[in-house]
């Protein structure tokens, strides 16, 4: 479904990577490694060499909004353009949904963004992205401020993404969470993407 | 219309505020006794050169001088207007921006008064045309400057939401629209309050010497009211040019934030 030729930029790549309708792949590597760099690409934020091709179409074809509502880019540090969350919403009625299957009321819609935890951000934003009804997410530490429970139900969303054929690739720093998600797991490392040995 | 001359012990008089000033800060600790002392005789000095440059220009009445002096005042704010961005665009744009968008909605907003209501015979008459483009091009200068600063800041700042948009499939002017709106009012706030505050809280500076030249008040008035016009239309074409142009500058085609063509931060 997505192919990856290439990818480069800066000291960064090249990348190379197939994903499959309904696969995870995991990628972990430690800080500047250039894991988020290459989601960046992926999602056409950055200048770069090489190509991503969706369903056979190739990014540089169509019109970058368009193939970032596809290809939907969640980073690790979320970002808030309105005063409350309901206005961060295209359409805030297919918010409650997938808030309520992240443990946040729908009653939220309604608060400053001040008000949020760093959770409820990150939660948010993931909401977001999913409402658009992306074909690939790119996801990037999506629960590092979760608690383990909370960490389930978020997991547990995306597998039904996954069940519905939705592509994700999954930047983590944690192995467990890669164990339970990823049916590849890869490793950045020296700039190149690896199999993780396990 | 005639003002009475004022001679060299007037202006000693004068000084003398200057210097009780500078004793006042000796006084208080203030630091400041040099920088008031600098920038008087810097005053002084500007001022009577660029008088005795005017009166030379204005005897001349030739076009080509009268352009020189435009282009010389052009130089002067565009290179006050590239030096007041906290972050400046990377390269020549760092500069040319401003510069461009200064020049262009002064000389649009000159033009237009100089051959719709000023008339001057000929259109370039110096005496006319070199204190109108002074005048409009201070509050474009300011305007622009405070507009382009005010986008180049927001946009380094608030990156993390713009790229936010940008991932959830905004276009960059949808993206960059709430920074654009607030760098235009703040680059207006200015003239507005200026506007609203002449004549009661201030007499602006230009009705005060027609008024002091033996002016009817009222005819100073309505020149004053043509000039704040002119000022305000000045002002908020230079914004928007200024606004636009960044905004493309600081997106691509792609629709991408580029923050790489920003300069790294200086001064501040």
């Amino acid at each position: 479904m997505l192919e990856l030729d290439s990818l480069r930029r800066l000291a960064f790549g090249p990348y190379s990577l197939s994903l499959g309708d309904g696969e995870c792949v995991s990628i972990e590597g430690g800080s500047g490694s250039g894991k988020s760099v290459l989601l960046r690409m992926i999602a056409d934020l950055d200048p770069h060499e090489g190509q991503a091709i969706l369903d056979g179409r190739r990014c540089h074809a169509m019109p970058a909004p368009s193939w970032r509502r596809l290809v939907a880019y969640v980073a690790a540090e979320s970002g808030w353009w309105a005063e409350s969350v309901g206005e961060h919403f295209e359409d805030s009625t297919r918010a409650p949904p997938l808030m309520a299957a992240m443990g946040i009321g729908a009653e939220a819609l309604a608060w400053p963004i001040a008000r949020l935890s760093t959770g409820e951000r990150q939660r948010l934003a993931l909401c977001r992205a999913l409402a658009l009804a992306p074909r690939v997410l790119l996801l990037d530490e999506p629960t590092s401020a979760l608690d383990h429970a909370t960490t389930l139900l978020v997991e547990a969303v995306l597998r039904a993404r996954l069940t519905d054929g939705v592509g994700i690739i999954l930047v983590t720093h944690d192995p467990a969470q890669a164990g339970r998600m990823a049916i590849r797991r890869l490793v950045l490392r020296g700039g190149a993407l690896a199999e993780q040995a396990t | 219309m005639s003002v009475p001359a004022l001679s060299v012990s007037d202006l000693a008089l004068a000084a003398m505020l200057i210097l009780a000033n500078a004793a006042l800060s000796l006084w208080l600790s203030l630091a400041i006794a040099r920088d008031i002392a600098v920038a008087a005789v810097r005053a002084a000095v500007q001022l009577l050169l660029v008088g005795l440059v005017l009166k030379t220009v204005f005897e001349s009445s030739s076009l080509p001088l009268t352009l020189l002096i435009a282009a010389a005042m052009f130089a002067a704010a565009s290179y006050e207007v590239g030096s007041r961005q906290e972050r400046r665009l990377a390269g020549w744009w760092g500069y040319g921006l401003g510069a461009g968008t200064t020049v262009l909605a002064t000389t649009l907003v000159t033009l237009f008064a100089l051959f719709t209501q000023l008339q001057p015979q000929p259109w370039y008459a110096p005496h006319t045309a070199i204190p109108m483009l002074g005048i409009v091009l201070g509050s474009v200068m300011n305007g622009v400057s405070q507009t382009l600063s005010g986008m180049t800041a927001a946009v380094a700042r608030e990156r993390n939401a713009i790229e936010a948009r940008l991932a959830l499939g905004c276009d960059r002017a949808t993206a960059l629209r709430p920074l654009q709106r607030r760098a235009i009012r703040s680059g207006l706030i200015p003239i507005v309050n200026q506007m609203s505050a002449a004549g009661l809280i201030t007499l602006p500076g230009m009705m005060t010497g027609q008024v002091l030249a033996g002016m009817d008040p009222v005819e100073a008035a309505k020149y004053q009211i043509l000039i704040l016009f002119l000022l305000a239309g000045g002002a908020g074409l230079g914004a928007v040019a200024a606004a636009v142009l960044a905004t493309r500058r600081l997106t691509d085609e792609r629709h991408r934030l580029r923050l790489d063509r920003l300069a790294p931060a200086s001064r501040h």
